[in-house]
């Protein structure tokens, strides 16, 4: 048994996003699930599933009876903050197609815009854990541990920060299109990108996301029920989360092969699931925290072969409308805003609804994945016609 | 934010690593039933599943796998070495054994002296070990002569 095209995504909602918006993170995950309980035109009294970050401020028990959500019957966490976003969803879906909830909300609503908001600034004097290997020496942003996997795949396969200006510059264009994203009316050119500032070299300012506060929800069904809704059903055709052997939370250097992430243990549940493969993917949104995981995503889901992922962001491949496989169609996380990846998702539904500002012709499949490099999760959506 | 360099909160999984550290050995947890190393250190080992492990002394000799040269906004103990290397090593006694560390002129030197430009991944360094708390001495690198 699968849950293949038995749930729909029905309802997507998002708070503007900004660097500094009003209300706690509470209100704004309230705002966003009523969104896109208005947008499905399902009333919030008949929510029963609640799936969500074990990051979220705003906890099930508050959101239920904040919005009048009714009794509860299914609700869900998962951790490693931005590598949980899909599952989220996914976690959701398997709720409905099992029965255990009847309208599932999913969401994630994030503060971060202020500097001293930053989980980095706030490290202890004495580190436990993962970081008891690594804060010690310097190693203490997020930047610094990805910027290490960067050089190592540049060394081992040739990633150049051409291919990384690819992916910035892309999304980039495509958020100058997309009047809801951060970047909206700000172009970047390659000669910008090399002229940014370092962050962690090889990494400089425009590999990294934004930060930003802002709440995106979306609500899933049963397909049967989501034919009768406003919006056209938007299949979540495969699902998939991944721990890969030996993995390590971000500082992954101590496997057998560091630069073969989670990503390479989801995609096999994801597409032994599937009635497609990568070759049938129309558009694609991939977790951009940092521009290194697109040629790292896009090896790990099969896109090209391992240690291809740089030159396939050339010749304008990732980028709307020409691309072979635009790449993240309203800006991501680097251009629109970063909201722990779960603005993919509801960009990989509106592609789907062909509703996208950098909208892919024809796109009635789409694949959006969380974050690499945690554990992580993905989703392969498609609409009810193909 | 804090103002002195993060140190490791050491446990009793650990305290094994740190205790050797402040006698100026580099002594990684093996198992003690297959032999096979493993870091960071652990409870279980995950080739064999035996809860047994030993120390072994390792040679402190290793290369360069990766680096990366941050800059600010860094914590206030880092800023002002800022830019400064931080190494991931590979042990010669199993590549797969990646430590994290920082590049140094010299066995004394600080972070910050080696001119990023010139680390070669795969270049060989050496083990030295600097105290910065009464119960940490840090493995640091130097390059092998």
């Amino acid at each position: 048994m699968t849950i293949k095209d038995k749930t729909a995504i029905v309802g997507i909602g998002q708070t503007p996003f900004a660097k500094s918006l009003g209300g706690t993170e509470l209100a704004l995950a309230c705002r966003a699930i009523k969104a896109a309980l208005d947008d499905a035109g399902i009333h919030p009294s008949e929510v029963d599933g609640l799936s969500s970050f074990t990051l979220e401020d705003g906890v099930e028990v508050d959101v239920a009876r904040n919005l009048g959500m009714g009794d509860i019957t299914f609700f869900s966490q998962i951790a490693y903050g931005g590598g949980a976003g899909c599952g989220v969803v996914g976690h959701a879906a398997m709720a409905v197609a099992t029965g255990q909830a009847r309208v599932a909300v999913a969401w994630r609503s994030r503060k971060r815009g202020a500097r001293a908001s930053r989980p980095w600034s706030q490290t202890r004097d004495r580190v436990g854990g993962l970081g008891e290997w690594s804060r010690p020496w310097g190693l203490v942003r997020p930047v610094d541990e990805i910027a290490m996997l960067a050089r190592r795949a540049m060394h081992e396969f040739g990633l150049t920060r051409d291919h990384l200006a690819n992916a910035a510059v892309a999304f980039r264009a495509h958020a100058n299109r997309n009047p809801a994203a951060l970047m909206y009316e700000k172009p970047l050119t390659r000669e910008d990108y090399f002229a940014g500032r370092w962050i962690s070299e090889p990494l400089c300012l425009y590999d990294n996301c934004l930060e930003t506060d802002g709440a995106v929800a979306c609500v899933i069904v049963t397909t049967e029920r989501a034919r009768d809704l406003p919006q056209p059903p938007v299949l979540i055709h495969s699902f998939g989360q991944g721990i890969n052997r030996q993995h390590q939370v971000m500082t992954n250097y101590h496997g057998d092969d560091p630069l073969m992430g989670p990503a390479w243990a989801c995609q096999e549940v994801l597409w032994r699931n599937a009635d497609f493969g990568p070759e049938d993917v129309k558009v694609a949104q991939l977790y951009d925290a940092f521009s290194p995981l697109i040629p790292l995503s896009l090896e790990g889901y099969g896109f090209c072969k391992r240690g291809e992922g740089g030159p396939f962001t050339d010749d304008g491949n990732i980028q709307w409308p020409d691309g072979r496989l635009p790449v993240n169609t309203s800006g991501g996380g680097m251009s629109e805003a970063y909201v722990h990846g779960f603005n993919l998702i509801a960009e990989g539904v509106r592609q789907i609804r062909g509703t996208s500002t950098c909208q892919v012709e024809g796109a009635d499949t789409s694949l959006v994945t969380s974050g690499e490099g945690v554990p992580t999760s993905a989703l392969l959506l498609r609409s009810d016609s193909r | 934010m804090i103002a002195a360099p993060p140190l490791p909160l050491i446990t009793e999984t650990s305290a094994p690593f740190w205790e050797a550290a402040a006698r100026g050995e580099l002594r990684v947890q093996a198992c003690a039933s297959c032999g096979r190393l493993r870091f960071p250190p652990r409870p279980v080992c995950p080739w064999c599943q035996s809860f047994e492990s030993e120390w072994p002394l390792m040679s402190g000799r290793a290369t360069v796998w990766s680096y990366v040269v941050p800059h600010p906004p860094l914590l206030p103990a880092f800023q002002p070495l800022a830019p400064y290397n931080v190494i991931v090593v590979a042990l010669d006694e199993d590549p797969t054994i990646r430590m994290v560390g920082n590049l140094l002129a010299s066995a004394g030197g600080a972070i910050n002296e080696i001119d990023p430009a010139t680390i070669r991944i795969g270049e060989p360094v050496s083990v030295v070990f600097q105290q910065v708390a009464d119960d940490v001495h840090l493995p640091r690198w130097v390059r092998a002569r």
